[in-house]
């Protein structure tokens, strides 16, 4: 909890001071909209490793934080950038190789984990996965579970509905709660303090930053508190859990943000051939990553041609016609 | 007759599925399409989500992921995801889903597999993860499941159980705790498969025009009873319109 009233910072300082070697860091996003990028390519940029990731169903932000060797275990319920790469191509290469530890739950198990998290409660019920190897197979060992003080000792635990029939269920699979060191998302509007305001989709962000110890927001517009206190209805991020608030704009490319951008399908189709080739995909990182010290100059060697094509539509938040094969 | 590809044959077999008043949801692809079909020819009342928790969104472009801001454009209600599946895992609401989805492998009780091929722990290939297939297919009122038809993806057993099916036979969803749903129909690139009332095992309903029954046999490695199946009606001048014409004009799931 934080209430200082200036809460604004550089990336380089937001990311060295909350993202350590090691620690437990949540991202928010889907696939291929919202994804921290910016800060991504920080963490990847300050070479900060042996993170364990918990995302439910990220693509792109999730797969080169993987790609760059930042990651050492991930839990997760999807990796894929929809058309793009149904399977995250970075991903399904280091679980192959074994150099990522993977563990598996739903979507929606995901979710209520960062919700038990942000509401202070050990573990929530649901019916998913009954019956499944989500529920008999772990990926994540024992040994691994009790040497983390992070972790909880078990995946999950299957109870008999201690209500008896009460609802309509008989078994339930109890989800633990996910705390982490830090959450990452980006949005459209935050001011100073941190009060931020997600426009379209909130996907389980709001979630994710309750759940975090530590948060860091990446905004596309810095704006005046009054503004966002004149439609409060609309805001989502109460300014006591943010630590850091970084004005980017584009902090989210090469994905979407709705009523800002597109995502890019040149550069995620780029990406996804480059990934397949491990001498390509050191040339990309060294060039597209490490080879610019910060957003802006990933869009200017990125060219204002490609991206002046993503720029959203005013009516419908996207770009409209944008060839997308 | 109209030339089509199998691909549109796959949308227009899953679009006639849908009934009005449906809640559909989709996952990415060619499901996608064939919800975006059957609103625009058959079941105009029906309604789309998405796990993100869009609502009736007004697809005017196909969406490339169910994160797209495609998805987020003139929705009724914005929902997140733990409206969306809370809306799957309702009593009241859940019955009247109808789920449709992918997978890597299925088993004839239609269980489904999305994550790995091969041990868990070092698999030879590693694929998505379930996003929200398990989470559908355990809550909803039924599912339909697009397959290739391909020998290694119908097995006899998946080396992952993603997404629940029949499990392993009647009475055994309710027995562990799902006490609705299950799969419905499975539509491939040859068939339309369904499951037999009693024993829950899929069998063949229907073959795409041209296929024969044992040319789909020869694609899957377990039996299945053929000796009911019928011959599916080729997509109309009309179906194949609205789809290439309304649903995917750039043909970015319909492919060239």
């Amino acid at each position: 909890m934080n209430t200082s009233d200036n809460k604004v910072m550089a990336l380089s300082d937001a990311i060295s001071r909350y993202v350590s070697e090691g620690c437990h860091l949540s991202m928010g996003g889907f696939t291929i909209n919202r994804n921290p990028m910016a800060a991504v390519y920080e963490i990847i940029r300050q070479n900060i490793r042996g993170l364990h990731v918990y995302a439910h169903s990220n693509g792109q932000g999730v797969d080169e934080l993987v790609g760059a060797g930042c990651v050492v275990k991930l839990e997760i319920a999807y990796a894929g950038s929809g058309r793009f790469a149904p399977t995250c191509v970075r991903f399904r290469k280091a679980v192959e190789n074994g150099s990522l530890t993977v563990e598996d739950y739903s979507n929606y198990q995901m979710t209520l984990r960062f919700l038990a998290g942000a509401m202070g409660i050990p573990f929530m019920p649901t019916r998913s996965s009954l019956g499944t190897s989500i529920v008999d197979k772990w990926g994540f060992t024992k040994p691994m579970r009790e040497s983390d003080p992070k972790l909880p000792d078990k995946k999950l635990v299957v109870v008999d509905n201690p209500f008896g029939g009460w609802g309509d269920a008989s078994k339930l699979v109890l989800v633990p709660a996910i705390n982490p060191d830090v959450t990452v998302i980006h949005v459209q509007k935050a001011d100073q303090q941190g009060t931020s305001r997600i426009e379209g989709l909130t996907f389980a962000d709001v979630e994710q930053v309750k759940a975090a110890r530590k948060v860091i927001i990446t905004c596309e517009e810095l704006v005046e508190t009054d503004r966002l206190r004149e439609k409060p209805d609309q805001n989502q991020i109460p300014f006591f859990c943010v630590d850091a608030v970084v004005p980017i704009p584009f902090g989210a490319y090469p994905t979407a943000c709705f009523r800002h951008y597109d995502y890019d399908p040149v550069y995620l189709n780029d990406y996804r051939k480059v990934a397949q080739d491990d001498t390509r995909y050191e040339t990309y990182l060294n060039e597209f990553v490490l080879g610019v010290n910060n957003q802006g100059e990933l869009l200017d060697h990125v060219g204002k041609d490609r991206i002046e094509k993503i720029k959203a539509d005013p009516r419908t938040g996207y770009a409209v016609g944008l060839d997308r094969r | 007759m109209a030339e089509y590809s199998h691909r549109e044959m796959m949308a227009i077999a899953a679009a006639r599925q849908i009934e009005d008043g449906d809640l559909v949801f989709c996952g990415t692809g060619i499901s996608m399409l064939a919800a975006m079909a059957a609103k625009h020819i058959s079941a105009p009342n029906s309604a789309i989500f998405f796990e993100t928790g869009a609502i009736d969104s007004r697809l005017e472009e196909v969406p490339l992921a169910v994160g797209d801001s495609r998805v987020m454009y003139g929705t009724t209600v914005n929902g997140s995801l733990a409206d969306a599946f809370a809306t799957m895992q309702n009593r009241h609401t859940g019955q009247r889903v109808v789920g449709i989805m992918g997978a890597a492998q299925i088993d004839r009780f239609g269980n489904l597999n999305s994550t790995a091929i091969g041990d868990y722990h070092m698999p030879k290939v590693r694929f998505s993860g379930s996003g929200g297939a398990c989470d559908v297919a355990s809550f909803v009122g039924r599912t339909i499941i697009f397959m290739q038809h391909e020998k290694r993806k119908f097995v006899r057993q998946v080396d992952y159980l993603t997404s629940p099916g029949w499990l392993d036979g009647p009475g055994r969803r309710e027995k562990i705790g799902l006490p609705r749903g299950g799969p419905s129909a499975v539509i491939t690139n040859m068939a339309i498969m369904e499951f037999d009332a009693d024993s829950k095992e899929m069998f063949l309903k229907g073959c795409f025009p041209g296929i024969s029954p044992l040319k789909i046999q020869e694609h899957m490695e377990f039996e299945v009873d053929t000796s009911r199946a019928i011959d599916v009606e080729p997509p109309s001048k009309d179906e194949l319109r609205i789809l290439r014409e309304v649903c995917d004009p750039q043909r970015l799931i319909l492919g060239v």
